[in-house]
């Protein structure tokens, strides 16, 4: 089983999400229509350029953006989550550890006490915002079982890689689940809403370009979030 | 398939048709027609599958549903956080569901749908500033109302108002004879006391092209005297077109792009055959988006651009001020506290919010400015964008809606508010009208002509203060 999931099984998985979210990325691209989204596409490129790279970068700063300033327990939560599940997976020990043993490369790693810290805090944070889709009226209305699905599945990644990390003997049941449900969100992410792994960039680049070529960018104040 | 004589899905075509709409009192008869008006499935799926693109297909899709768009939107607040009134809920729920259920939709359905579209949110994109993904749901709202327009579900006063657009190229009954008419009678009214004044109509070449909004000429001439003694005063070469002299489009609030394009076009026309170096607009907000910011793709300009530079009215006035071609006497000054409306179409979507305030430090004794908050680019709409104060059966839920601006404005201290824009303006004489709360307002233009010094030269032989 272990030979299965981390051999073929996991090249499916990087193939899938790799090429799948590349496919997204490219549709996305594709799709877009000057005269249709009423965006100037390929005029005013300094501009464009300048406003995309603006629009992404911002969200990723804490209190940069009007609304991470209004809404920083959310804020927080965002921050927590996707370190978790993006910073930490990539500088964990255990990871790189494999990645050396079968390519010889590998990259600095997470102190063990502070991937451990960022995961708790991760799952925390997944833990809160599952509390939030139920307790928020404005929330529970638009919530969807697609909603779920993304929230639970990241939160099992993460438990199951915490409890892997500090099994006490007795087989491989977390290692072998936490492989098997990271491979299934690599899987489903160019077909669910994991896809905004790539797509949000996609999309904040997009708007980005709105407003920077069309909507102001001439002469605004530079920002409009 | 049955369609009613007035509520159908072909736009109108003629003068015969506008009026027989208009005769219909309140639209009375083009509502229950609609009642049973049927949605033609294919045609809404043959148009899904040409329009809707990648954009609005991963807007919808990979919206997170984390709610951060409720609180962005005023409508929402005012709603006393009905979850009903979140951003996401509003679009997922009428243009989601369409394109999930491939256009397979009742008429019944798409009743709701216009309501939403037209009655809980005003297109304000305020709600796209605060989603984490950038997803402007304002964006999408108009695309939905296009849906609803090609259908046929529109509410009755702006299938008049796309009507008038594609009759008269203005979104009132004023045919160019009376548009000509109604400026020389203004040129020649202001001739006592503005001699030599002009409103030169085609003239080429000249330096300005001013364009307006036709409830000006139709219903406060005044307006476009004001904009004639400003220009006369700062010295300005500039003119009016005989036609494509309309800078509105109700056919964009309507979503009829057909209309839009059409109307754009007349003014671009106008640009390319009086060959004016840049175009001046009115104080209008959603006037300078259709014909400036928006038109350009409607008439196919891959550069996104008008045939000239065009500019709104508060950067004609701020740049006249700061270049000295009108000079504000200090002791006329604004003395009462004032505040100053953000109009979205040309703040939030056009990033002049620091140009409103260069005016204001010009016309408004210093200490006497109250800002609303939020502000500049974040202020919320003023409660009747996007069609919302010309739709009768949504009246009382623009009442509500102006609830927000109504708060903002007690909020200030002010006993004045400064609104450059006509949707923003009726929507603040309404909320005085509906609330009661001793403010006044006013557009830029007759502040400024109480303000401004005038040079020697112009003043009529007898001097006379005016009143």
């Amino acid at each position: 089983m272990y030979q299965f999931l981390t051999g073929p099984m996991l090249w499916i998985s990087f193939a899938v999400f790799f090429v799948g979210l590349a496919a997204r990325v490219y549709l996305y691209i594709k799709g877009l229509h000057w005269q249709m989204d009423r965006v100037a596409y390929g005029h005013f490129n300094d501009r464009g350029v300048k406003w995309a790279l603006k629009s992404i970068l911002f969200w990723l700063i804490p209190f940069k953006p009007m609304c991470w300033q209004k809404k920083p327990i959310f804020q927080t939560l965002f921050f927590l989550l996707h370190i978790g599940l993006v910073l930490v997976p990539l500088f964990l020990y255990a990871h790189v550890m494999l990645i050396e043993q079968a390519w010889g490369v590998s990259w600095p790693t997470l102190p063990g006490w502070l991937a451990d810290a960022l995961t708790i805090a991760a799952m925390v944070a997944a833990v809160m915002m599952a509390v939030r889709r139920v307790a928020l009226p404005e929330v529970r209305i638009i919530t969807t079982l697609h909603d779920w699905f993304v929230l639970l599945l990241s939160l099992a990644v993460l438990a199951t890689g915490f409890f892997s990390a500090h099994q006490q003997g007795g087989g491989d049941v977390w290692v072998l689940a936490h492989i098997a449900l990271a491979e299934a969100l690599l899987i489903a992410a160019p077909f669910t809403k994991f896809s905004h792994i790539v797509l949000f960039f996609c999309s904040r680049a997009q708007i980005g370009m709105d407003y920077g070529i069309k909507r102001g960018g001439a002469k605004g104040r530079g920002i409009v979030w | 398939m049955p369609e009613g004589i007035l509520c159908n899905k072909t736009p109108i075509q003629n003068e015969e048709e506008l009026k027989r709409l208009l005769a219909d009192t309140r639209g009375r008869q083009y509502y229950a027609e609609m009642q049973e008006l049927e949605v033609d499935r294919d045609k809404l799926r043959t148009t899904l599958a040409n329009t809707f693109r990648s954009r609005f297909k991963t807007w919808l899709e990979i919206c997170a549903r984390c709610g951060m768009c409720a609180d962005s939107c005023f409508l929402y607040t005012v709603n006393q956080r009905d979850p009903k009134q979140v951003p996401s809920y509003k679009i997922q729920s009428t243009l989601g569901e369409i394109v999930r259920r491939k256009g397979d939709v009742d008429g019944a359905f798409m009743r709701h749908v216009m309501e939403v579209a037209w009655s809980q949110c005003t297109c304000c994109n305020r709600c796209g500033q605060y989603c984490p993904h950038g997803i402007d749901i304002g964006v999408m709202m108009g695309y939905t109302r296009g849906l609803c327009f090609s259908q046929g579900f529109v509410p009755w006063e702006l299938k008049i108002g796309s009507g008038m657009h594609r009759v008269y190229r203005a979104q009132m009954d004023v045919t160019p004879e009376e548009w000509v008419e109604t400026c020389e009678w203004m040129a020649e009214e202001q001739q006592d006391e503005w001699p030599g004044l002009e409103i030169p109509i085609d003239k080429e070449d000249a330096d300005i092209m001013y364009t307006c909004n036709a409830r000006e000429p139709k219903h406060y001439p005044e307006d476009l005297a004001e904009a004639a003694i400003l220009f006369h005063i700062a010295g300005e070469n500039w003119t009016v077109p005989s036609k494509g002299w309309e800078q509105t489009s109700l056919s964009m609030f309507a979503g009829d792009w057909e209309a839009c394009k059409l109307q754009a076009m007349e003014v671009y026309a106008a640009m390319e055959r009086l060959r004016p170096k840049r175009m001046v607009g009115t104080e209008c907000g959603h006037a300078h988006r259709a014909t400036v910011i928006e038109g350009p793709y409607w008439a196919g300009y891959r550069d996104g651009q008008p045939p000239v530079p065009c500019i709104h009215y508060v950067e004609w006035v701020a740049e006249a001020l700061r270049t000295g071609k009108l000079k504000i006497d200090p002791a006329k000054r604004i003395k009462t506290p004032v505040t100053y409306q953000d109009s979205c179409n040309y703040i939030r979507n056009y990033g002049l919010a620091e140009i409103g305030r260069e005016i204001l430090s010009y016309i408004v004794e210093p200490g006497y400015l109250r800002e609303m908050a939020p502000n500049k680019e974040h202020n919320y709409c003023c409660g009747g964008g996007g069609g919302f104060n010309g739709i009768g059966m949504f009246r009382p839920q623009r009442n509500k809606a102006l609830l927000m601006k109504r708060e903002q404005i007690l909020n200030t201290g002010a006993s004045m508010v400064i609104a450059p824009c006509h949707n923003c303006w009726d929507a603040i004489r309404d909320l005085e009208e509906e609330y009661a709360i001793g403010i006044s307002w006013s557009f830029l233009k007759p502040l400024l002509i109480h303000m401004v010094e005038v040079p020697e030269h112009l003043k009529p032989k007898e001097e006379d203060e005016d009143e």
